[in-house]
């Protein structure tokens, strides 16, 4: 073999052009990133400046009182925290129960590669249902088929603070109902991805030593993905909280806590959708103030999502 | 009771195998062929396996090796599409009968992967997890430590046994694997490639615990090092590609005792593949 010139070189510097495009490739990402964080900076130090003074008048009894009485200008939001609170409990419990299962069947050979394929487009397809329709939804279907199971619950049960009212129409089950429907998809979505990152030799391993398909799931698969699967809960969570319309049309809009399942009820986003369009100055304020409140609670809750499956990839990487 | 004592009086899962001891043989595959879905991935393969001695299936690349060694506790019925013509006999009866269950036969045939695959869990949870399978559910401390004994792993791990086994080097968590797989005292243990993926310390280390292995269980390894084979193995088989008509089937050249294969093997592709010219 003849050795090439060392002049003959193909290798070239980069040239005039090649830098400019690197430099302004860059320059134009930094700038969309920086956009971006200034937005979200941008949104909340509106939120908050709107919500001053209400914040300054009002201040920690906002969060602890539950009058909610515009001519007296009397403002407070503890129903709506409640409510908040537990109708995103009610629905993500049911919705991760349900949406866990389907991230189950659609990663662990239980269909064929093509039927999976197909399911979890339509599982996927559930997130591009609009919230007004899963609202029209369950007025029109889920409050009518839920209501005579409720009456016979609370006549059997009624002792029960949970089984404390009858469902006349709007209430937190139907809600809670409708609400897991909505959060189904995202929490599918991120555990399946959790499943199918657990490593197949682990669960050769499982199989070789002879465990039941079940006991290979519960006892290897679901533990290694499990920081994962509670991201997902947590991310569905902090969806839950902030949703508004379906809520709106399910909950009833009664400014009140119940433990019911039965009773109507409220929630912080329900507030301000319901309240906006005929309150004066004052009371804008108070609602910007909800706002906030809702605003620091998804925060909060995405936040340790974020944090939990950051981990969940680090300890995956560990393992490969 | 104190940990010597239950070490001395053997509970019940260390009796002697209930298999019958009539014959020589611990496993027989009379394997006619082995399909993934169209493809024909394995012919024409029949062998006695020995017990209480080291059987080593050797041959190049997808010469069907693993695909052989899957076969002998099921674990092939995992891959979709798989499909197997022919029998193979463990304890007097073809495993796969119908009324065979899978996990009952991957039960009594433990199995060491090619890479380490030890749960996300503690050292010793790794180690009572086939225990747990199984319904054994005392002497767990001293079945833990009998196993990591066994492997040749306990000195190094007795005062972690709480640590996650992913904190251990490769060959630790190899030889944590050969515990795990002989804390039930299977009778028969498939290693598919086991040093493939760790360093030649460990290796020897491996090596070693493979002849102590099989004072008490019939092991059976898929290896491409000809080296090992002639190191550890009491029998030898070499798999060969048969690429006529288009395909690329593995089947069986010849089998029998290491000292004599390597020393006079009888067919040609034998001849080549022990003397180097390819592999």
């Amino acid at each position: 073999m003849t050795r090439p010139d060392p002049t003959g070189t193909l290798a070239r510097p980069p040239t005039r052009f090649d830098k400019w495009a690197d430099r302004s490739f860059r320059g134009l990402a930094a700038t969309s990133a920086a956009l971006a964080v200034l937005l979200v900076v941008g949104i909340v130090a509106q939120i908050a400046g709107q919500a001053e003074p209400a914040v300054r008048e009002y201040g920690v009894d906002f969060l602890t009182t539950s009058k909610w009485d515009p001519s007296g200008k009397k403002f407070g939001v503890l129903p709506q925290i409640a409510g908040t609170l537990y109708s995103s409990v009610l629905g993500v419990a049911l919705g991760s129960l349900f949406g866990v299962t389907v991230a189950i069947v659609l990663t662990q050979d239980f269909l064929p590669p093509r039927l999976e394929a197909v399911a979890k487009g339509v599982v996927e397809l559930l997130s591009a249902v609009p919230s007004v329709v899963y609202g029209l939804w369950g007025i029109f279907v889920v409050i009518p088929a839920l209501r005579p199971l409720a009456n016979a619950a609370h006549e059997t049960f009624g002792a029960l603070p949970i089984f404390g009212t009858r469902l006349s129409g709007p209430g937190l089950l139907p809600a809670a109902f409708v609400l897991a429907i909505m959060v189904l998809p995202t929490v599918t979505a991120i555990s399946r991805d959790a499943l199918a990152a657990v490593p197949g030799k682990l669960r050769e391993a499982a199989f070789g030593l002879g465990a039941t398909r079940w006991e290979a799931i519960v006892k290897v698969v679901l533990p290694t993905a499990s920081r994962g699967i509670f991201g997902a809960i947590v991310l569905a969570f902090g969806r839950a909280v902030g949703e508004t319309m379906a809520l709106a049309m399910l909950l009833g809009n009664s400014n009140s806590f119940s433990w019911s399942l039965f009773a109507p009820g409220t929630t912080l986003a329900t507030l301000m959708a319901n309240q906006w369009p005929e309150s004066g100055a004052v009371e804008k304020g108070a609602l910007m103030y909800a706002g906030l409140v809702l605003l620091g609670i998804t925060l909060l809750i995405n936040s340790v999502g974020t944090l939990i499956l950051r981990r969940t990839v680090r300890v995956e990487e560990a393992h490969q | 009771m104190s940990q010597a004592e239950a070490l001395a009086a053997p509970p019940a899962l260390y009796t002697p195998h209930a298999a019958p001891r009539a014959t020589d043989a611990a496993v027989e595959l009379r394997l006619k062929s082995l399909h993934y879905g169209d493809f024909r991935a394995v012919r024409d393969v029949n062998l006695t396996i020995r017990r209480n001695a080291v059987t080593a299936l050797i041959g190049p690349s997808g010469c069907g090796k693993s695909t052989v060694l899957r076969c002998i506790n099921r674990m092939n019925d995992l891959v979709r599409g798989f499909r197997l013509d022919g029998e193979v006999r463990f304890r007097g009866r073809d495993i796969y009968d119908k009324a065979v269950d899978p996990v009952a036969v991957r039960r009594a045939i433990g199995m060491v992967f090619q890479q380490p695959n030890p749960f996300a869990m503690s050292v010793a949870r790794n180690v009572t997890f086939g225990l747990k399978l199984n319904g054994v559910r005392d002497h767990l401390n001293e079945r833990v430590e009998q196993a990591l004994r066994g492997a040749a792993l306990w000195d190094e791990v007795k005062d972690h046994l709480n640590k996650s086994a992913l904190s251990l080097s490769g060959g630790q968590q190899q030889r944590l694997c050969i515990a795990r797989a002989i804390a039930t005292q299977p009778e028969v243990i498939l290693m598919d490639e086991p040093c493939s993926a760790i360093d030649p310390i460990a290796t020897l280390k491996i090596e070693e615990l493979m002849t102590a292995l099989k004072a008490k269980y019939t092991i059976v390894i898929v290896t491409h090092n000809l080296q090992q084979a002639r190191r550890v193995a009491d029998d030898t088989a070499f798999l060969y590609v048969d690429r006529s008509a288009g395909g690329r089937t593995g089947y069986l050249v010849e089998s029998g005792p290491t000292a004599e294969f390597f020393a006079n093997p009888r067919e040609k592709p034998t001849q080549d593949y022990v003397a180097g010219a390819f592999g």
